[in-house]
């Protein structure tokens, strides 16, 4: 019996200070976060920063440089009370959200995420010298071969074998990019002009070049195989997925997180042993991405052959039957309606008519702005100006975002989301750390994915285990928490 | 759980022909743009001044 699908989404930003002739990355980033952390002083959150905040001259970002190391013994205070993770990640600012009980709150606090940048940068602004300012990107390319990722986490159950996840999960990775796809003009791939693909489905598949690995910032895996389950290894594992798009569009990452869910715990129940395999998922992972038309055919294992779109409707049949017999408890009785339902229209929508979904999957609502833009101004797909777009759709700024102004369907409210910035999910571990982190801020001195630390004045650190993702809800551990004058009656008082 | 209907795809022939599906043949050019006129309008506005050198300013290093 499928697992709950426990799942959340990190997400790696681009980043420019805009204004300067060159930026550092790492330091910016480091002062983006630290900025936000700082409006957190005096609210609830005790973090002090106050020696790390940079001044205003261009020499500040050597200086925070310098200081870099320093900056990373201080992630672990980043974490946030809604349970999110806000760090520097290989030279970018990532949010990685909190445990969620389903793909539809694991859309909300990636919306939340957006949010805390939003909030960054404006903190962030108000120490840069005038005609300076940081700004983020949603997005997962240069457009000059450098990748950083959205990575998407699914709780998954031990027993099932890895082969059989990576046989199915494979499939549904290549042809889930249809939908999941951002847009991106030009190509990145290694020897090819950037021009001999005029516009492309998906940021990413341009970067993927094995089928199975562990790596994650070179010769990219379709399957990534890194085993840190964050939880009781002998139980758990959880599948970390590098192979999807940032969104802008709420439908396309509710869908890409809701079918993957789906597809997973059918893995779990063993119900997809007729799905067809790709023969070559690799090449296939390109052709995908590349082919507007939908209709190119993929050669299958057994030499047959079939379209991404016709595989994904062979996958979302086995989820409706899969659903029938199995129920959908897994992913969220009500949730798991939605996203059924969800897929079917967009699958409908990319068999029909594909302009018709320009509000709700990236790649075509970019597709048709560009298509337009072009047509107004004569340009080809060559021009500046159309790169300079593709960028700026995923700009998070409200002024100047492109997508913001492209009609996208919400699937959130902005009262939601407001909410999801500071509260913890209620139905997973996430609650126990953030609610601690709130309650407590300056009783805990290190919080991780799987443990918090306390310390209540005792000889001894004090370590509060988390093997279980889907315990410390606030329905279990809510009112000890709010009833305890500090950690070290609420430590007391759950031994 | 009641009894699901299964919803089967649609029949290759309620497809056009291949190249149809592309978005840049399916809509054409003139719709769109009656379509977008008023966006346009505000995205040539917002749009970053000097397209070719913000283009070329935005390096990142590599992630994962």
């Amino acid at each position: 019996m499928a697992i709950p699908k426990i799942c959340g989404i990190e997400t790696e930003y681009g980043i420019l200070i805009r204004g300067v002739a060159e930026s550092n990355p790492i330091s910016s980033s480091s002062m983006l976060i630290n900025s936000y952390l700082s409006l957190l002083e005096g609210d609830r959150i005790g973090w002090d920063f106050e020696d790390e905040m940079p001044g205003n001259d261009a020499r500040q970002d050597q200086r925070l440089l310098s200081v870099a190391p320093e900056v990373e013994t201080h992630l672990v205070n980043a974490v946030l009370t809604n349970g999110a993770r806000y760090y520097v990640d290989h030279a970018h600012p990532e949010f990685s959200a909190p445990e969620c009980i389903d793909a539809a709150q694991a859309l909300l606090y990636d919306r939340a995420g957006e949010e805390i940048l939003l909030q960054s940068m404006a903190a962030a602004q108000r120490q840069m010298p005038d005609g300076q300012e940081i700004v983020v990107y949603k997005n997962n390319s240069d457009g000059k071969g450098n990748s950083y990722g959205c990575h998407e986490n699914y709780l998954m159950d031990r027993a099932t074998p890895f082969p059989s996840i990576v046989l199915h999960a494979t499939t549904h990775f290549v042809t889930r990019q249809i939908f999941t796809g951002s847009g991106k003009v030009g190509t990145e791939m290694p020897g090819l002009r950037r021009d001999s693909v005029p516009f492309q489905i998906t940021q990413r598949a341009d970067f993927f070049e094995e089928e199975v690995g562990l790596e994650t910032t070179l010769k990219r895996p379709i399957i990534n195989t890194r085993d840190e389950p964050h939880a009781d290894p002998t139980k758990y594992r959880r599948l970390h997925v590098i192979a999807g798009d940032a969104n802008m569009s709420e439908v396309a990452t509710f869908l890409k997180l809701g079918s993957t869910a789906i597809l997973l715990a059918m893995i779990e129940d063993e119900v997809l042993d007729d799905l067809p395999q790709l023969a070559q998922p690799v090449p296939a992972m390109h052709q995908v991405s590349q082919d507007l038309s939908l209709s190119e055919p993929l050669l299958l294992a057994d030499g047959s052959s079939m379209t991404a779109l016709e595989m994904q409707w062979l996958i979302l049949e086995h989820a409706q039957n899969w659903a029938g017999s199995r129920g959908l408890s897994s992913v969220g009785e009500d949730v798991g309606e939605q996203i059924l339902q969800r897929w079917e229209q967009v699958l409908n929508g990319l068999d029909q008519d594909p302009l018709s979904l320009a509000s709700q999957v990236d790649w075509i609502a970019k597709y048709r702005l560009f298509q337009a833009s072009m047509e107004r101004h004569s340009l080809d797909w060559s021009s500046p100006r159309l790169a300079a777009m593709d960028l700026q759709y995923h700009d998070l700024r409200a002024a100047s975002s492109l997508s913001r102004r492209m009609g996208l369907e919400r699937l959130t409210t902005d009262a939601q989301v407001a909410h999801a910035i500071t509260e913890p999910p209620p139905q997973t571990r996430a609650y126990f750390r953030g609610r601690c982190l709130a309650r407590f801020p300056d009783q805990v001195v290190a919080a991780n994915w799987d443990s918090l630390v306390f310390d209540v004045g005792e000889a001894a650190l004090q370590r509060v285990p988390m093997l279980e993702p889907g315990k410390g809800t606030q329905e279990a551990v809510g009112a000890l928490i709010d009833s305890s004058a500090d950690a070290a009656e609420l430590l007391q008082r759950l031994k | 759980m009641p009894e699901r209907e299964l919803k089967k795809k649609p029949e290759p022939q309620q497809r056009e022909s291949e190249a149809d599906l592309s978005p840049a043949v399916a809509e054409s050019g003139t719709k769109i743009k009656a379509e977008l006129d008023d966006l346009l309008d505000e995205i040539d506005e917002v749009l970053e001044t000097n397209a070719e050198e913000f283009v070329k300013s935005y390096i990142q290093k590599g992630g994962q």
